[in-house]
This record gives C-alpha cells, sequence and structure tokens, in this order.
C-alpha cells in the first residue's frame, strides 16, 4: 500500500477549508477514520442495533457476537493474556479514572503515595489528585529534563514502600517522546510497586504488547487510534482487576441483586456498567486491521522522511523552540511542539487554518508542562500515516508565511 | 468626535474591502501592533479577560462622564480586535456603551471566522466592556 492508497481510504483528507486543500496535522487530538471504520459503524446502527448480552433474539445476538469479537481482537493486537483483562470504556480518560477510583478504593489509604511525571496529560494528573484528595494520599512528580526526557534516574528515589502506583505516559502528547515504559515497569516492579501506562498516543505509533511491558493497567482510547469516538479500551491484569470494586454500580455489572445485597459479575462485566457504547466499540476491528496494515516497511521508510524533513526545518530555523528533542534517530514520533520568538502560538494557528493547515495551539492539556518549559502555550503538529512530504512541505512554507506576517 | 453609529459604519466599511481572510488579520495586525502602549503595573490578574486563549487585559478609566479602555494582549490578531473595539467604544458616555447592541461584529464576519474559543473570547471581551461602562451609568 503506498500514500495514495492510505489517503484514499480517508473521505475527510479530500476536503478543502478555506478554499485551500486540508492538512490535517491534529492527529494527537483525534484520528481522522477510514471508510472501513464508517461502514462498520453505519451497518451497526443501520443493520445490528440491539442491546447487547441479554436478549435472545437476531439482532442482539448479532451485536453481541460484534461487541465480544472486538474484546478478542484488541486481546490479539495488545496481546493480553485473557479477554477478561480487556475492558471496554469510553476513552483513555474514562479508563484512568476508572483504575483510580476502583484500585484506588480498594488499595490506597492516608498517607500512601502515587507518582505521576510532569510530562501527563491532564487526564493521568487529574484523577490522581482526586484520588489523593479522597484518601490523603500524597502526589509525587517524576521531573522532566530540558530536551523532554523523563528522569528516570530519579525513580528509584522517588519510590518508597508507601508508593502505590505509578502512572505514566508512553508517549507525551505535547513531546512525542517515547518514554521507557518497560525500564520503569522493571525499576518499579522491583520496588513491589504497580505501574499505569497511559498509552493514548503510544497505542498510535508503537506496537504495543502489554505482555512485554509487563505493565499492570495500559489504557488507550480508540479515536486517536482511527476507530469511532466514545470508544476506550482498559487493560487490567487479572490478578488486579478481581482485587478491584466495582467503579460503576448499574445493569450487566451484577451476578444478583437482592435488596439485602448485590454480587458483581465477573470480569470484564464487573466493570462495563449501563449500555456500553455498542454501535462504535465494534469499529475498534477494522480499525486494528487498518493500523496493523501500516507496520509495513515502505509506509514507515516514507513516515521516516515526513519525520527528517519536518524535524529538520523546524531545528534549523533559530526563532523555533522545539519542546521534546530525540536523543536518538527512534525515540521521537510525528509530533512537534514548538514555539516561536516573537510569534504568538494562536496567531500563528489562526493563520495557519486560513491557510488550510490544521494544528493544535494553546496548553494541550498539559500545564504541568507549559510551566516546566517557561510558556503560555504551544503551537503543535502531529501527523499521521496518511500525511505527506507535500503537506510537510507546504506547512512549513505557510508557517513562514505566517510569521512573515506576524514579525 | 464621530458618532458611535458612524464609528461602527467606518469599521465595517474597512473590513468591507477586504475579501481574504489573511488580508483582514493583516489589518488586525496593524490595529494590534499600532494600539497605544498599556502599562506594565496594569497587567494584573484582575483585568484579565476571562474566556480568552490568550491573554487580554482591560482597563478603564472615567473622565468627564465618558469612560476611555486601555487593552493588551500577548497575541497579535487579539490584540487587533480589542484595539477595533475600544477604538469604537472608548471616550464614549457608558450609558451608550452599555445600551449598545454590539451587532456589528457580526456584519464583520469576525465571529464566524475564530475558532469557537476565540469567539467566546470575543463574547467575552465584549461583556467585559459592556460591564465596565454598566459599573459607571447614572
Amino acid at each position: 500500500m503506498d500514500i495514495d492508497g492510505i489517503r484514499a481510504m480517508f473521505p475527510a483528507l479530500a476536503q478543502s477549508v478555506h478554499g485551500k486543500p486540508l492538512v490535517y496535522f491534529d492527529n494527537a487530538a483525534t484520528s481522522q477514520r477510514p471508510e472501513c471504520v464508517v461502514e462498520k459503524w453505519e451497518s451497526l446502527v443501520r443493520g445490528s442495533n440491539a442491546n447487547i448480552h441479554r436478549a435472545v433474539h437476531k439482532l442482539a445476538v448479532d451485536a453481541t457476537e460484534e461487541y465480544e469479537s472486538t474484546r478478542d481482537a484488541v486481546r490479539e493486537y495488545i496481546n493480553a493474556a485473557s479477554r477478561e483483562e480487556i475492558i471496554f470504556t469510553s476513552g483513555t480518560t474514562a479508563s484512568i479514572n476508572l483504575v483510580a477510583f476502583s484500585y484506588g478504593e480498594s488499595f490506597v489509604s492516608e498517607g500512601d503515595e502515587i507518582i505521576v511525571t510532569e510530562a501527563e496529560h491532564h487526564s493521568n494528573i487529574v484523577p490522581w489528585q482526586m484520588l489523593c484528595q479522597r484518601k490523603g494520599a500524597v502526589l509525587k512528580v517524576l521531573g522532566v529534563d530540558d530536551g523532554g526526557h523523563l528522569k528516570t534516574e530519579d525513580l528509584e528515589s522517588l519510590l518508597t514502600e508507601r508508593t502505590k502506583l505509578v502512572a505514566v505516559t508512553q508517549i507525551s502528547n505535547v513531546l512525542g517522546i517515547k518514554n521507557p515504559v518497560k525500564h520503569i515497569v522493571n525499576i518499579c516492579h522491583s520496588a513491589g510497586c504497580p505501574v499505569l501506562v497511559d498509552g493514548a498516543q503510544g497505542i498510535v505509533h508503537e506496537k504495543v504488547d502489554v505482555r512485554d511491558l509487563d505493565c499492570d493497567f495500559y489504557a488507550f482510547s480508540g479515536h486517536k487510534l482511527y476507530a469511532a469516538t466514545g470508544t476506550g479500551v482498559l487493560y487490567g491484569k487479572k490478578e488486579w482487576l478481581e482485587k478491584m470494586v466495582p467503579y460503576q454500580g448499574g445493569g450487566e455489572m451484577i451476578a444478583t441483586v437482592r435488596f439485602s445485597g448485590t454480587t458483581y459479575a465477573p470480569l470484564p462485566e464487573k466493570f462495563e456498567a449501563g449500555t456500553q457504547n455498542i454501535n462504535s466499540i465494534p469499529t475498534l476491528k477494522p480499525a486494528i486491521e487498518f493500523a496493523k496494515s501500516l507496520q509495513d516497511n515502505e509506509i514507515r521508510e516514507y513516515r521516516k522522511r515526513v519525520f527528517d524533513f519536518l524535524y529538520g526545518a523546524l531545528t534549523s530555523n533559530p526563532r523555533v523552540h522545539l519542546y521534546g528533542v530525540p536523543r536518538g534517530t527512534e525515540d521521537k514520533v510525528s509530533l512537534f511542539s514548538f514555539s516561536v520568538d516573537g510569534a504568538h502560538h494562536e496567531d500563528l494557528a489562526l493563520i495557519l487554518d486560513k491557510l488550510g493547515v490544521a494544528v493544535r495551539s494553546g496548553q494541550m492539556c498539559a500545564e504541568p508542562l507549559m510551566d516546566r518549559f517557561g510558556v503560555t502555550g504551544m503551537l503543535r503538529a502531529s501527523l499521521a500515516p496518511y500525511n505527506t512530504l507535500e503537506e510537510a512541505e507546504y506547512f512549513i512554507k505557510s508557517l513562514e508565511k505566517a510569521l512573515g506576517m506576524l514579525i | 468626535m464621530i458618532s458611535l453609529e458612524e464609528a461602527k459604519k467606518a469599521v465595517v466599511d474597512d473590513f468591507s474591502m477586504y475579501d481574504e481572510w489573511l488580508d483582514k488579520y493583516e489589518y488586525l495586525i496593524d490595529l494590534g501592533k499600532n494600539l497605544d502602549s498599556y502599562p506594565e503595573e496594569e497587567k494584573t490578574e484582575d483585568k484579565l479577560i476571562k474566556g480568552c486563549q490568550s491573554r487580554v487585559w482591560l482597563n478603564s478609566k472615567v473622565e468627564e462622564g465618558k469612560v476611555f479602555f486601555q487593552a493588551d494582549s500577548d497575541a497579535i490578531i487579539t490584540k487587533g480586535i480589542i484595539s477595533l473595539l475600544i477604538g469604537v467604544y472608548s471616550g464614549r458616555t457608558p450609558e451608550e456603551i452599555a445600551g449598545d447592541d454590539f451587532g456589528f461584529i457580526n456584519e464583520i464576519g469576525l465571529k464566524e471566522n475564530l475558532s469557537p474559543t476565540r469567539a467566546n473570547g470575543l463574547v467575552s471581551m465584549i461583556e467585559t466592556i459592556k460591564a465596565l461602562a454598566a459599573e459607571n451609568c447614572k
């Protein structure tokens, strides 16, 4: 499959905005959806719309089969040991909140500690702050260095016997640096502490193997991985999930309900209260198939060329400050957050928009990281495999044009 | 001084000269660059307008029954927009400002052509100007 073939699968890419061909460089916020995902969603809504698990009629059986076979597809894709370890949620945020509540209720008490990093998205900070507030626990922070790399060497001294969990992102949505999560898991496990990995960006750029990483929890969203919005996954090791109290109560998650007391369903239903996003969760199947097809060497080489061009163009401009500077050739993904001397990120984004270029500006849900680098916001270009070298060149030209207007 | 209606019409006329949004941005950038300097000591938290993606400070004083505005922003297009607003409303009576509908903003298409977060910022700017005027109405 070549780049034209990939682009042809995404109808949204062919449009013009403000009279200019769309250059969509906001993929870290959400990706576009390929035709196969749209078709799956449409066929479920039109043809197989029924609530899952309980009813015996044909539509319910079809819908249940679609939903549960998605669980198998996700299990296989991230190499989880069993399907009971795959919980469907509405997204990464919901997955992390689930752990913060259920693990927190079961294992965290006053004076215990949770460690997050300075590179986290608010979604991997705030749920832990809320947990700490609820329990009287302490939130500790692992810093990043000037290049945007985690100060992993400080982790051992941060870990104590009161540390109950370490929450770390695989790839920061601002820095684009691939964090050494396997190494981090090793360090934490040596100290007897479990690890949650925020895989919102990681699942898009890495071939994830949760058993190889040996992480205890792994959270991601479907919508950044080409699936429908409102789809998320929480992987959790069975030994933890079984010991955790349910997050929400309601339908599906119960075994028996009596006013004298209720017993809960086994995994994974224990954590899937209420009607799930049954029309959208199955779009993860074609999305995963599409993501698999991108492992192709030719596509990887092309993506590397686009990366090299953008990295070279941005770092050769003395006005540009790039946040998240790679140390090697393989430790940064095509996600470039930067600021420009003399030009505000919001002005740049507004002008780029009128030139057809969609980029993100602002704090990117990572205020602590903005403070760390002493900026009020950044501009971010985040690419997907359907983005071309020509688009990257046009983006750089447009950026120069915008700078010409502003400076 | 020209009347409020004339001032608004002048802005609408200026904007209608440009077909392209980039030209309109150039115009706003120029306005922003030429805005009178804002005192550093007035860049305080209470002068910040809430709801803008960039930081916008708005200060007002009343002299001889007229409200005068000063403003600044760290983003130049936003600074151009606030400059445009205070260019129209500064030096008018509180009643005139608080009683105006600010409808000319819709005529120049500013709201639709800014991102929703920015449109919110624009709405916040207008509301703050109105509120500062209303404080001084008799």
